[in-house]
């Protein structure tokens, strides 16, 4: 496959710049609260401003190919390879990671959780920004791997020290469903190595050579294990019904920060690797998965709308939005189509945008009323009327209103199901499309009715004059603003990131998935034979 | 005696001083240490942990000069051999007593213990090691492993004042001294069946297929279960959480680390030089005790309260690792071995680590319980983070060095492409995240907990344990971010190397 690698020192640099940050942290003195914060912000700038250097510099005409392309040796013995690259379909996730973060560290200037110690905070966070960004570029095996893993241990330090009353439960829970997953995802890595590497005699953890070969010459049935393993290390992360039970608890118990960025960029690592990894690389495994994964997918859609349905806790309510939204992404993946995966990756960034803002609401929520207990909240919108508007704003785009960003990664996604790609089971997959149907009409109800408990109505007395209860504040301005408008931008202009994507899906969907994968065969044999 | 007499002709066989270089050092500093007690008494304490510090350093030279110089030796008609392989377990050895020697400094010193007889022995055992690292003979390597033991024995007991030391040595002595009595019982089934000592002449004469009787298999069996012992593997485990507990907690740290791995050491040298033709009983066996080691290990080590047990059970899994690429040494032998020396090796920094953030700790606490570890973040964030470092990498977590010798383990069972490694590989991957539970827990409570008693003043670490927590700190990551570790693949225990 052809690659572009122009100016290849800006991934590097784009990866390890939080990291370096962290480390130049460590410098600063405890007590240096603001230096550390303002150095904070500054390496999440920094790390923007190479993000957008990228996104300006980036060849839009070759979306498809990978650009900025490194590969090196890394660890010579295990055949590991320093490799990273951008495409079309990492480029939003990207975009999205480093445009998140900085607004996190802005609005962690008066929001430090307790017990305080921002340093160590911080810290945690610019090597998560590290991990995630690696995770979106990497292009080997194993260098994923790391950064897939890198990830845990300061999300679960997050949740564990800041935490809220039952951070130490909800913190083991997240780590070992993940560890889990992510153990069993190694085996499909390793196997898929030497299974690969015996049939074409390149043993490698490239990613673009493994999915060149796409499973090629490996038995059917070792197929279907090895992409088992693949798909409990992805959907542990997603998190697909039913691995998903450590989700509400971490969404619950992190800190608002903590929330916002497992939200908007941490479940994402999930669906990425499937598109990226698990259906590039075992074609036709992916296709016997698929209308099993495409069932999780809108029973993940209707349990977690029923979710919501009973939760009273508004932090809560988030999170099991975030399975049943995710579940739409998973059903546009499952379809195994360029479009439907095109609408999985808008999915990801709109709920990137838009859960991440509903946590960021739910945060201030908190901080103001001391309790996210939706049977005590009312009347928002008369005591602190901006804060409404936007929690309303945002729930609208989350049901997904026409015009706003969450729309086009519904939409879409369940209109792919109409049409699945070929040997795929049509009918299975149209009844799959009204079930999630269904589900959006479950979440405009409990959106609307979180909305109408929380903002409408008049304040209950008990908050009816909390002189904490106050309006947005500035920092919470600059910190959402860009949130606000990309959310209504992209539900303008969906083309910014369809456009983009679409070559990439097309190439990674290459060879059997085009025609299916039965018919790929056949013809191959016919043409050999 | 009158038998070598009588043989009139007896030449000494030629040695090669360069390559039996490490040893002669290392006994040479012994000896001088013995005399600078016999010469100087109690002057000579403080002298004692510097003189056995520069032994140890001085003990690297040979090593290094023999890496540099790059040539396999072998001596002694091949029951004495120095190769890639033997070098690299060589240093790991020094090196891991060199890191025991800085945790024992103030710990030995601050206990009114003897010490010149203390570092005496330490260096005698450490001696052990670097001989069994070369033994390719049964005898040779019998007479390793009781130089490595019977020290070990004594150090164990060293607080010779408190009832649980005793009962820590005293454990330790009579399983070792059984489970030596019943792998000398194996080995000479083994001579017996073959005629022969060395280990290539066994494996010659296994290799040929002739003799499938089982006496060689009682052999093979009675040996592994010898090194079962020595290893701390299930079920022949039980010793190690109550001696661990009671020695004094430099000598756990070199049980736990240092003694296993010759276990090891001679297991690999037996089973890949001399067994290899009878994989099909030791494939088996191997797979029963990795699996049992780290399902069995692991289970127990969740019910812990007292971090040294914890870690000693925890080890009982990490040995499970370890013994898992030896159920496919038939299938990929070299890989296997590769994955064996490079987990033992990553083992050895993260464990000692380890065991120096407890000494540490301890050193304010008095007590080894996990509830005492509450709240450390509190006073002592500097040996948090350490702590969490060797933790997370046992655990195996990347960017961690544990993640890569876990990933070694799963490769090689993953390469045999067979049922049975793959299923192997599941148990490992299963267990991997039943043993993260016990790990992050300690985490949790050492970050996110208040101290027990609202006591935060400062913990007072001496340098000598700032500086074995600092290397082995570096050590871990450098070999998560996967440098230098490549080379410690590059072993190989085949005959085709001389």
């Amino acid at each position: 496959m052809d690659t572009l690698d122009t100016n290849n020192w800006l991934l590097t640099a784009l990866v390890f710049a939080p990291l370096a940050g962290a480390l130049v942290m460590a410098l600063i003195p405890e007590k240096e609260e603001d230096a550390q914060k303002q150095w904070a912000v500054f390496t999440s700038l920094v790390t923007l401003g190479l993000g957008i250097f990228l996104l300006v510099d980036f060849d839009y005409d070759q979306a498809g190919v990978f650009q900025y392309f490194v590969d090196t040796e890394w660890i010579e013995v295990i055949g590991a390879g320093y490799t990273m690259g951008v495409d079309g379909m990492s480029l939003p996730l990207i975009a999205l990671t480093v445009l998140v973060m900085p607004l996190v560290f802005i609005y962690s200037w008066n929001h430090i959780p307790s017990p305080g110690n921002p340093k160590a905070f911080l810290m945690l966070m610019l090597i998560l920004e590290t991990g995630m960004i690696g995770t979106f570029v990497a292009q080997d095996l194993i260098l994923f791997f790391v950064f897939f893993e890198v990830v845990l241990l300061p999300m679960f330090f997050m949740i564990a020290v800041w935490g809220g009353e039952d951070r130490r439960y909800a913190s083991l829970k997240f780590f070992l469903y993940t560890l889990f997953g992510s153990a069993l995802m190694l085996l499909s890595f390793l196997a898929l190595f030497f299974l690969t590497g015996a049939e074409t005699g390149d043993y490698t953890f490239n990613m673009l050579a493994l999915s060149e070969n796409a499973g090629d010459g490996i038995v059917r049935s070792t197929q279907l294990i090895v992409f088992g393993g693949m798909f409990i290390g992805f959907a542990v992360k997603v998190p697909m019904f039913p691995f998903h039970t450590w989700l509400p608890d971490a969404h619950t118990q992190a800190p608002t920060q903590g929330s916002v960025i497992l939200a908007a960029v941490l479940l994402k690592l999930g669906t990425y690797g499937f598109i990226r990894i698990a259906i590039p690389m075992l074609p036709e495994a992916a296709e016997a998965w698929a209308p099993f994964i495409g069932l999780l997918a809108v029973i993940g859609i209707i349990y977690g709308a029923l979710g919501c349905l009973a939760q009273s806790d508004m932090k809560r309510l988030i999170a099991f939005s975030s399975v049943a939204h995710m579940g739409f992404v998973m059903l546009g993946i499952s379809t195994l189509t360029d479009f439907g995966i095109n609408a999985a990756i808008f999915g990801m960034v709109a709920h990137g945008l838009i859960t991440g803002m509903l946590f960021f609401v739910a945060g201030s929520v908190k901080d103001r009323y001391h309790t996210l207990d939706i049977a005590r909240l009312g009347g928002m919108l008369v005591q602190a009327p901006k804060l409404g508007w936007i929690l309303g704003f945002t729930a609208m785009a989350s049901l997904g209103l026409p015009g706003l960003a969450g729309f086009w990664g519904e939409f879409p996604a369940i209109l792919s199901a109409y049409n699945p790609a070929a040997g795929l089971p049509e009918e299975t997959f149209r009844g799959y499309m009204v079930v999630a149907a269904v589900g959006t009409v479950l979440a405009a109800g409990y959106l609307l009715w979180l909305l109408q408990r929380t903002a409408m109505g008049e304040p209950s007395e008990e908050f009816v004059d909390d002189p904490e209860i106050t309006d947005v504040s500035t920092i919470e301005w600059i910190a959402w603003t860009p949130f606000l408008v990309l959310i209504v931008v992209f539900g303008v202009a969906p083309g910014l990131i369809f456009e983009v994507t679409d070559p990439a899906v097309v190439e990674s969907l290459r060879g059997c998935l085009e025609t299916g994968c039965e018919a790929a065969r056949t013809a191959a044999e016919a043409v050999g034979g | 005696m009158s038998a070598l007499l009588a043989q009139a002709e007896f030449v000494r066989p030629p040695i090669d001083w360069h390559a039996a270089a490490p040893e002669l050092t290392l006994l040479a500093f012994g000896a001088l240490l013995t005399m600078m007690d016999i010469g100087w008494l109690e002057r000579g304490r403080r002298a004692a942990a510097p003189m056995a510090s520069i032994a140890l350093l001085a003990t690297m030279i040979p090593i290094l000069t023999l890496a540099a110089d790059g040539a396999d030796r072998s001596m002694f008609n091949g029951a004495f051999v120095v190769d890639n392989y033997s070098l690299i377990m060589k240093a790991m050895f020094v090196l891991a007593g060199y890191v025991v020697v800085l945790l024992s400094t103030n710990y030995i010193a601050e206990g009114d213990y003897w010490e010149n007889e203390y570092y005496g022995l330490l260096l005698s055992s450490i001696l052990g090691m670097v001989l069994m690292a070369s033994a390719r003979d049964l005898i040779t390597i019998f007479v390793a492993l009781e130089l490595l033991s019977i020290p070990a024995y004594m150090l164990a007991t060293w607080r010779k004042r408190d009832l649980k030391s005793n009962e820590a040595g005293l454990k330790y002595y009579l399983m070792g001294v059984f489970a030596s009595a019943v792998m000398l019982y194996g080995m000479s089934l083994l001579y017996g069946s073959t005629g022969s000592t060395l280990l290539t002449d066994i494996g010659a004469v296994l290799d040929t297929g002739a003799d499938p009787t089982a006496v060689v298999v009682l052999g093979i069996i009675f040996v592994v279960v010898g090194f079962a012992f020595k290893v701390s593997a299930v079920p022949f485990h039980t010793w190690a959480p109550d001696t661990y507990e009671g020695a004094p907690t430099p000598v756990t740290a070199f049980l736990s680390v240092a003694s296993k791995a010759a276990g090891f050491v001679a297991l690999m040298n037996i089973l890949f030089v001399g067994l290899l033709g009878r994989d099909d009983v030791v494939e088996p066996l191997m797979w029963v005790l990795a699996a049992a080691s780290m399902t069995v290990g692991n289970l127990v080590a969740l019910r812990q309260t007292n971090i040294v047990r914890m870690l000693a059970y925890s080890g009982v899994a990490q040995a499970g690792y370890m013994l898992a690429p030896l159920a496919v040494i038939g299938d990929v032998p070299d890989t296997a071995l590769g994955a064996v020396v490079t987990y033992l090796v990553i083992y050895a920094a993260m464990n000692l680590g380890a065991f120096a953030v407890v000494i540490a700790a301890a050193r304010k606490t008095r007590s080894a319980e996990i509830g005492d570890f509450r709240g450390l973040f509190h006073y002592a964030p500097g040996l948090t983070v350490a702590m969490t470092i060797f933790l997370f990498s046992l655990a195996g977590i990347p960017p961690l060095g544990g993640w890569f010798a876990k990933f070694r383990v799963i490769e090689a069972l993953i390469d045999a492409n067979n049922a049975s490694g793959v299923a192997l590989g599941v148990v490992v991957a299963v267990n991997s995240v039943i043993a993260l539970y016990y790990y992050a827990r300690i985490g949790l409570g050492m970050w996110a907990e208040e101290a027990p008693d609202g006591d935060l003043s400062r913990v007072d670490v001496p340098p000598s344990l700032v500086a074995a927590i600092g290397l082995t700190a570096i050590v871990t990551i450098i070999f998560g971010l996967g440098l230098v570790v490549g080379d410690f693949t590059d072993v190989s225990l085949l005959p085709t190397g001389i």
